[in-house]
């Protein structure tokens, strides 16, 4: 009766192991995409957006502001539209383009994969939403955007089907992450 | 094409248009509002500047169809050369201006951050100017005009 018991307890725990083991795997693979200009430029440290693959401080002085839409009368839809503007060096765009709100600036500079991983799931500095949420908050509009950046900027380098389906695979594994590495 | 109400300046406007175009090209062409000017196209230089929903747009890039029923105000919505708008009236006073290209930009953002907030700094009015370009170096005289403009509204507001 023991003996059986103890097998199932360990199945269980080699199961769970399995899983975040997978889900550790899918994180893993996704996070060349959050490392991405396209994604860090606005998840970067200072009050303000960057541009280019370079990530220099956004041109203009346009700051994050209260709400992450921008400050005082010039909002980041002062330029930036629902779509990508023609043309290189014109406003890229899609809807809602903003900054993360200044009291939760989900900034991913300098984590490691397992903090970038941990603040991801942390409703407390990931914009209040649950795993489920981040999942389909990497479809919205402006998260795809990455693939479809406008003329003279690099998209992001995975096929975003695949993208897609790492994340889900993070999330239905428990979205556990990876463990504990150096400093980027 | 497409048929598009626009309001501008207190009138409403029917346009005939394709719903892509930009709104400067509505306000430039069909309305023949000349406030608002082509500079660079692509939202560099602010010289297309108007005011929707209280906050300065570049209507070189913005789409007419993404105005919606909102009011646009333009260089010409705020006064009248007999009788120009107190910060019209300030960069008259100031000689703020040479070739005045850039004033759509300049004088509507000055505008719109003060009517958000009338006790915005210098710095922070130099901020939002930072997406306005001036080439011809008027922009300690622009500085003072808008000073001038925010000062006064400060006095009317709360007179000794």
């Amino acid at each position: 009766m023991r003996e059986g018991l103890l097998v199932v307890v360990l199945a269980y725990a080699a199961g769970a192991q399995d899983r975040d083991r997978a889900a550790a795997a899918a994180f893993e693979a996704i996070v060349p995409v959050l490392r991405h200009p396209r994604c860090m430029n606005c998840h970067s440290t200072g009050d303000f957006p960057r541009q280019g693959d370079d990530g220099h401080r956004h041109t203009m002085q346009v700051r994050r502001g209260p709400d992450g839409h921008g400050v005082n009368a010039v909002k980041c839809s002062t330029c930036h539209q629902d779509r990508n503007v023609a043309g290189v060096h014109a406003p890229p765009g899609a809807p809602e383009w903003h900054l993360p709100s200044p009291d939760m600036p989900m900034i991913w500079e300098g984590l490691t994969d397992r903090q970038l991983c941990e603040l991801l799931k942390d409703p407390k500095q990931n914009g209040h939403r649950t795993v489920q949420q981040i999942v389909e908050h990497m479809s919205t509009p402006l998260v795809l955007w990455g693939w479809h950046p406008g003329e003279g900027r690099d998209a992001v380098p995975m096929p975003v089907s695949e993208f897609l389906a790492r994340v889900k695979e993070w999330a239905a594994n428990g979205a556990a992450c990876p463990a504990a590495t150096s400093e980027r | 094409m497409q048929q598009i109400t626009l309001r501008v300046n207190g009138r409403q406007h029917a346009v005939k248009v394709d719903p892509e175009t930009p709104l400067l090209f509505v306000l430039n062409d069909d309305l023949g509002l000349r406030g608002p000017r082509f500079g660079c196209g692509m939202a560099q230089c602010g010289a297309c500047t108007v005011i929707l929903r209280g906050q300065v747009v570049r209507s070189c890039v913005m789409p007419v169809r993404a105005v919606g029923d909102d009011e646009v105000t333009t260089l010409e919505g705020l006064g009248t050369p007999e009788k120009p708008h107190p910060i019209q009236q300030a960069f008259i006073e100031e000689g703020a201006a040479q070739c005045g290209y850039c004033l759509s930009g300049v004088i509507l953002t000055a505008k719109a951050v003060l009517d958000g907030k009338p006790d915005a700094s210098d710095e922070e009015i130099r901020i939002a100017l930072g997406g306005v370009l001036c080439r011809c170096f008027a922009h300690t005289r622009m500085l003072r005009a808008i000073r001038k403009y925010a000062s006064g509204n400060r006095q009317h507001a709360n007179p000794a």
